[in-house]
């Protein structure tokens, strides 16, 4: 399968003086982290799929500075961000979308005071739009009937109210949407925002994903969808910390997609 | 008697206003401790938060029992003032309910007074139900001991007491209107006072008279002690949620600011042509250096110094809170109490040292908050959308975790290794740039 996809670099296009529709930027977790990796999959065979023209920068990308920021170091983040901004002004970059909110809501709102000014957007909003412009169909296929909730990526909801976008992907299914107690703007943190996903939670009672697990498992899903790799990292770590994980799978909104379709 | 009441009155009036005065510059003067900010971008948005926010309430109402009794509490407080202006009139010139005038509409406001009266009571009494009966856990936590508990409860006395007083001051005004008493001419509806009528019923003039006048008096006298009691407590918010929401921040979110003395550096070091020995700019050889982040609240900027003496303390921050949810010690209500005492503690130092403050050998960090409730932020910003008067407490546990990281080095171990492989390799996690595309080829 993994031959067929089809994953021009930045520096590929700029030698045959093309630019692409749009840059994905993969983000690090994306990138490396193995599970993070299926859904880049995912969401490339949907592009490639969509026949659009994006590219990626390959080794040429960079953490986008997300972790170091929350973690108070202001002088890393600015650095990784100034890099990030000259690689990709000097690409002529003007449209930018990303399967990690975290990099998502960097690059979106916190590089153009740097000198980064881009239309940034989320995958699930990028797919919406290749759903409006017919240039992508949605088949519900297994997911059909699925009972599925959806947990938001503060990065993405409460950070930059995005709610809507992920959820008219999951109704494009024909699945069943339901909604966990605390949903939207009231949505419960996975646990991993804020750099918490690099280090262990101070003394408490209960971690946070499994609390967030909970609230989850409360609504009887089939599917608990994400929108972010750490998230999916979190709840996944939930799931099976209640030992659900043959009751419950934890999908990306992209992968959801692209396998009801068998790609 | 004479002039002599008009006399003490305005002596009371001056007394109590003038202190309050004095009080909300010393108010001003500890808020503008704090760095600039720059909050003149957007001015309609500026206004239409406030009218929607604090004016409106809209933020209340997301947790509807506690909102529909906190509207009804408010709107009694605004519109209940009228008649204090009609108190503050009377007591000044001599004369009784001098609005009167006004015929019907005087009787159909007093009688919404009246009503509105009898339902901040209904209110109220839940309210310290819900604070003492049922012990919701929202006001049962660590920080709620002690003066925070009993000021939530002083203020509901307050309000309990100023209530009893208008409606019996109404009730003795109209048993002697009935009893066509002089000087209380036929004026007012009494919806809710003429139930007190039989206790009145029977009682002589000049007894009725003392009642209507003593009650009169205590009323206006509660409510300027009621306003001075403001300074002192977290019932504050009725007057600062109007400026707090003005300036609340109208960003994304998610948006975090970056900070300019960095981009200085950083840009320095990104540019080839710079020259690292060269001098510092004239005039500015003196200056010390910016300090980043925050360790004490004069760091913090004047809009966060507002937002700690907004906060009323009512906990829907720190019940959204993932980090407190799971037994964490974290609660981002602390997090406001504590820059709030620091502030004021650092400005009793000031008056105790003739304007200026005198190093005390504390600071915000670590002898108010620690470490470790800092570190047990997600930055989920659910304590943010909580506050239903646009108060940020993220913003300050964001900046003292600069203070931590960039002045001391003091992050957690973890996060310094995550910072070194973003260093090394562009990554939180050691691994190579170069194998940032391997996933493409693999299966």
């Amino acid at each position: 399968m993994s031959e067929l996809l089809k994953v021009p670099t930045m520096a590929e296009f700029m030698a045959a003086g093309k630019q692409p529709e749009v840059l994905f930027w993969v983000g690090c977790a994306g990138s490396f982290d193995d599970r993070a990796k299926k859904i880049t999959k995912a969401f490339v065979k949907l592009l490639n799929k969509a026949n659009v023209e994006f590219t990626v920068l390959g080794t040429e990308e960079s953490c986008t500075g997300d972790p170091a920021k929350r973690a108070g170091n202001e002088f890393l983040f600015q650095m990784q961000a100034v890099t990030n901004i000259e690689v990709m002004n000097a690409y002529e970059v003007k449209k930018i979308v990303t399967s990690c909110p975290h990099c998502f809501n960097t690059i979106k709102n916190e590089y153009p005071g740097l000198g980064g000014n881009y239309e940034v957007m989320h995958h699930t909003q990028f797919l919406k739009t290749l759903l409006a412009d017919n240039r992508l169909t949605i088949e519900g296929g297994k997911f059909k009937g699925k009972r599925i909730t959806f947990h938001d990526p503060c990065y993405l909801g409460r950070a930059n109210n995005v709610y809507e976008a992920p959820r008219d992907l999951i109704r494009k299914l024909d699945a069943e949407l339901v909604e966990m107690k605390s949903c939207k703007s009231r949505g419960l943190c996975c646990g991993a925002g804020g750099a918490q996903m690099f280090k262990d939670a101070e003394p408490g009672n209960k971690e946070v994903n499994v609390e967030r697990t909970e609230q989850a498992i409360e609504v009887k899903p089939q599917i608990i969808a994400a929108g972010c790799p750490f998230c999916n990292t979190m709840m996944t770590d939930g799931v099976k910390n209640k030992e659900k994980e043959g009751d419950i799978e934890v999908m990306d909104i992209a992968e959801l997609i692209a396998n009801a379709q068998d790609l | 008697m004479g002039i002599l009441p008009q006399i003490i009155f305005a002596i009371a009036l001056f007394i109590g206003l003038g202190y309050f005065a004095n009080n909300v510059r010393k108010l001003r003067r500890n808020i503008k401790l704090g760095q600039d900010v720059d909050t003149s971008d957007d001015k309609p948005q500026r206004w239409k938060n406030m009218a929607k926010i604090a004016l409106g309430q809209s933020k209340m109402v997301v947790r509807p029992i506690a909102g529909f009794l906190h509207i009804i509490v408010y709107v009694g407080f605004v519109i209940i003032n009228i008649e204090v202006l009609e108190i503050i009139i009377d007591g000044l010139i001599g004369t009784h309910r001098i609005f009167s005038g006004a015929g019907e509409i005087y009787d159909i406001l007093i009688g919404t007074f009246e009503l509105l009266a009898f339902a901040v009571l209904v209110s109220v009494v839940v309210f310290w139900i819900r604070r003492n009966v049922i012990k919701l856990k929202r006001f049962m936590s660590s920080e709620m001991k002690g003066w925070p508990k009993s000021d939530g409860n002083i203020i509901l006395y307050f309000e309990v007491v100023l209530m009893c007083l208008f409606l019996t001051m109404n009730g003795a005004d109209l048993q002697l209107q009935l009893n066509g008493a002089e000087g209380y001419h036929t004026a007012g509806s009494f919806p809710i006072s003429q139930w007190l009528l039989p206790i009145f019923d029977g009682l002589s003039n000049a007894t009725l008279i003392i009642i209507e006048r003593a009650a009169w008096w205590m009323h206006i006298l509660g409510i300027l002690a009621f306003l001075n009691y403001l300074y002192f407590s977290k019932h504050l918010h009725i007057l600062l949620a109007f400026p707090n929401t003005f300036y609340g921040n109208l960003k994304p979110k998610g948006q975090f600011s970056n900070l300019e003395a960095v981009t200085t550096e950083v840009m320095m070091m990104m540019d080839p042509n710079a020259d690292p020995f060269a001098a510092a700019p004239e005039g500015t050889e003196d200056e010390v250096p910016a300090k980043f982040g925050a360790s004490d609240v004069q760091d913090l900027s004047w809009v966060n110094l507002l937002n700690a003496y907004t906060c009323t303390e009512c906990g829907r921050c720190t019940s959204e809170c993932p980090a407190n949810q799971t037994g964490k010690k974290l609660s981002p209500r602390k997090i406001m109490m504590d820059t709030r005492d620091r502030l004021v503690e650092v400005g009793k130092n000031i008056d105790a040292n003739k304007g200026v403050f005198n190093d005390d050998g504390k600071q915000l960090l670590g002898d108010y908050i620690t470490n470790e409730e800092l570190w047990a932020c997600t930055s989920c910003n659910a304590c943010v959308e909580a506050c239903p008067v646009s108060i940020d407490p993220l913003n300050i546990i964001m900046q003292m975790r600069q203070y931590l990281v960039m002045e001391q080095s003091a992050a957690p171990m973890e996060l310094n290794n995550m910072m070194t492989n973003i260093e090394n390799n562009g990554a939180p996690w050691p691994y190579n740039q170069m194998d940032r595309l391997n996933w493409k080829d693999e299966n």
